[in-house]
């Protein structure tokens, strides 16, 4: 191995890892808030990069419906609950209509625009608007009246709702993989080893975004609302601050950021509907790297798992996974001697 | 004219006059579930299949077994207990059909298997394959890369068993033809990259590449080669002969080399090729029922399936009646026994050592040529 050839596998490691620093990040903020072990966050990302592909060739794509039927499940969950409790018609009707109104204008317009072939960035801007309501409303169908139940519980039902998404992916987006065009074909050259636009995209997206989360949980209310939530929930509650509307956000931030990944990784490799789950699941071995908690060794992790995938498929390509998945263990280990873990 | 016709008339109920029973013929297709896109076209073709095959009623019985292994076992069971079948079809993956050989082997029923399957030696007895094996496509890419001088190759194919059984075949057939498979790398189709492994058989050098994996899973790794400069030949497999290769692939795959079954491009293919004519019959007939580019090489295997009876059928029914133990096995004989016979898919020839049967005459190489496949002569 020379230099050129370990620029090359770094530089593909590294942009890889922003992706999964991004998916690692979104784990721990979901875990952090609802102690919700989000195993479907890389199902978001098969939804947009397939959702982009599909308005590309001018379809409407089957987000579109999911959607509908998701947010009318909720919709019929909410009036059931709502029912039960006695609430005024008036109130039902408040609460259906603002479940119902983003996704149904959001599906309107993307029925409206699909054929009419806009430029890539407003179908884009238009995936991110599909795919993002999905976390809040998965939370609300299937953590939300489980909000209390222990970690075992909720990872129980993620398992469940993974399952659920793969299964209606293939539904929805049929068996065959997609490839988006590039953002941005251009190609620089820097020291002999290739760095594509896409890449530069990556890497941009993925620190803006970083940066962006540390503003918002540094700098805003509600950004610190759900900092106090992941901290002390009770707590939190006290001080007026909703665990529900804390779950729902960061659900909603969780499907924005895994839309987004399937926005960057879409031109850089094909992806199927059930593609997310192998994705997710390197950033979840990189959230586990932190902890589950710090947002900084998640960063730091997922470059790792990005770096140790890239070298390792060169090494030995048929030995790839096991090697990613195998560095958990000792990480695992010296957690657990750091840090014993206490019974709830 | 009307003497002819009503010559004719006579011969048949001649021939089928002395039959007593009709032949019924349990069928076992993913019609529902995730394998469905491979059972539907299989049992759109026997939907064109006629009601008399030589002269006799041939009933199919078609049962789905939902892409499930259990429920088509419990299919089979039923074909040879409630139906009292005399041949099975079946199934359209591997899976289903694994599960099916214990069965028909039991019941003493020849099962003829629309997917690849592999079975312990004392199931093999009743079980005939319709799909092309990997000795068979592997045997054209060979040829062809000895006309042109390749000498040493790169692997790149999918970390599973069709990876696997390709990279054993390949290198066998390659040892025998001084072709040396000199870097073997491995991907899995939800990789989001394969930069790693290119960069690695790239640096290896070699004359030519080999990339095993199917449908658009076949592009991602194509693409990765060119992109890391390799100038040589490329070569896939049967699994990525689909449209979504080039769909995906765009220009990278342009200029690649493409192993297939004659079944799919059957106007292309050259006159001398045996499968042409019945290959040209399958492809217009099925588009006339189900739509122009409709065709596909799994409705190849039921239009193939009943080549296999009208040849099978004359032969048994010499020996003993439909619904007997004996008539079963005079069918498996006749299988068995029936010699070269001209399919859609290619040429088909099993024996007693060989029930996979395609001889060297089957595969076809295909060249990308502006976005579509061309048959390279």
């Amino acid at each position: 191995m020379d230099a050129t050839i370990a620029g090359i596998l770094a530089l593909d490691g590294l942009t890889n890892g922003a992706i999964y620093a991004l998916l690692a990040l979104a784990t721990v903020l979901v875990f952090a808030v609802t102690r919700v072990i989000f195993i479907p966050q890389g199902e978001f990302v098969a939804f947009g990069a397939l959702t982009l592909a599909l308005l590309q060739t001018g379809k409407v794509p089957g987000t579109v419906w999911f959607l509908l039927v998701l947010a009318g499940a909720v919709t019929l969950q909410d009036l059931v609950n709502g029912l039960r409790r006695g609430q005024t018609a008036q109130r039902l009707a408040a609460q259906a209509l603002r479940t119902l109104a983003w996704p149904g204008v959001v599906s309107a317009l993307a029925i409206w625009a699909a054929p009419k072939g806009l430029p890539m960035l407003a179908q884009a801007a238009l995936t991110v608007a599909l795919v993002t309501p999905f976390g809040s409303l998965i939370y609300r169908l299937a953590y939300e009246s489980l909000a209390d139940a222990s970690v075992l519980v909720l990872l129980i039902v993620s398992v469940g709702v993974h399952f659920a998404l793969v299964g209606l992916g293939l539904y929805f987006f049929g068996a065959e993989g997609f490839r988006n065009p590039s953002f941005w074909d251009q190609r620089f050259a820097v020291g002999g080893v290739a760095l594509s636009g896409q890449a530069l995209i990556i890497f941009a997206a993925s620190l803006v975004l970083i940066a962006g989360l540390w503003l918002f949980f540094e700098r805003s209310l509600v950004g610190k609302a759900l900092r106090a939530t992941a901290v002390n929930r009770l707590g939190a509650r006290l001080m007026g601050i909703s665990s529900n509307g804390a779950g729902r956000l960061s659900f909603t931030m969780a499907a924005f950021i895994g839309a987004l990944s399937g926005l960057l990784i879409g031109p850089t490799t094909t992806v199927f509907y059930d593609s997310g789950f192998l994705i997710g699941l390197k950033g979840f071995v990189a959230a586990v790297f932190a902890g589950l908690s710090s947002y900084p060794l998640a960063l730091v992790g997922a470059l790792a798992v990005g770096l140790l995938e890239s070298f390792g498929s060169f090494w030995a390509s048929a030995y790839k996974e096991v090697i990613v998945f195998s560095t958990i263990l000792p990480v695992l280990l010296w957690r657990s001697l750091r840090d014993p873990h206490h019974e709830e | 004219m009307k003497l002819l016709k009503s010559l004719i008339a006579t011969a048949i109920v001649a021939a089928t006059g002395t039959a007593m029973a009709d032949v019924n013929i349990g069928v076992t297709l993913s019609l529902t579930g995730p394998a469905s896109g491979l059972g539907i076209p299989v049992g759109n073709q026997f939907k064109l299949w006629p009601q008399t095959i030589a002269g006799e009623k041939v009933n199919l019985i078609i049962l789905d077994d939902a892409s499930d292994p259990s429920k088509g076992a419990s299919n089979a069971r039923r074909f040879v207990t409630d139906d009292k079948v005399d041949m099975i079809f079946g199934g359209s993956i591997t899976t289903v059909s694994v599960a099916i050989a214990p069965i028909a082997t039991e019941a003493k029923t020849t099962q003829i298997a629309i997917s690849p399957v592999g079975v312990p030696p004392e199931q093999e007895r009743w079980l005939f394959r319709l799909p092309q094996g990997f000795s068979v496509m592997a045997h054209p890419i060979i040829e062809h890369m000895k006309k042109n001088g390749v000498k040493t190759v790169g692997f790149l194919g999918y970390t599973d068993a069709y990876g696997e059984l390709w990279l054993k075949e390949f290198t066998k057939q390659g040892e025998a033809a001084g072709i040396k498979v000199v870097a073997a790398e491995r991907f899995a189709r939800s990789d989001t990259s394969v930069t790693p492994q290119a960069l690695k058989l790239v640096s290896a050098n070699p004359d030519a590449m080999l990339v095993v994996a199917s449908g658009s899973g076949a592009a991602m790794p194509h693409k990765a080669i060119i992109e890391r400069g390799f100038k040589g030949k490329v070569y896939q497999t049967h699994a990525a002969a689909t449209p979504d290769l080039v769909r995906i692939g765009g220009k990278d795959v342009e200029g690649s080399y493409v192993v297939s079954g004659p079944a799919v491009v059957a106007e292309q293919l050259p006159d001398n090729h045996p499968s042409k004519a019945v290959a040209v019959d399958f492809v217009t007939n099925y588009e006339k029922a189900y739509g122009p580019g409709s065709r596909n090489q799994f409705a190849g295997h039921s239009y193939d399936a009943k080549i296999v009876l009208e040849k099978i059928l004359p032969v048994a029914l010499k020996k003993a009646k439909p619904g007997t133990p004996e008539f079963r096995a005079a069918l498996r004989d006749a299988t068995e026994t029936m010699g070269r016979t001209i399919f859609s898919h290619g040429v088909m020839n099993w024996t007693p050592t060989d029930h996979n049967g395609y001889t060297n005459e089957t595969g076809v190489m295909l060249k990308v040529v502006d976005g579509k496949f061309v048959v390279e002569k």
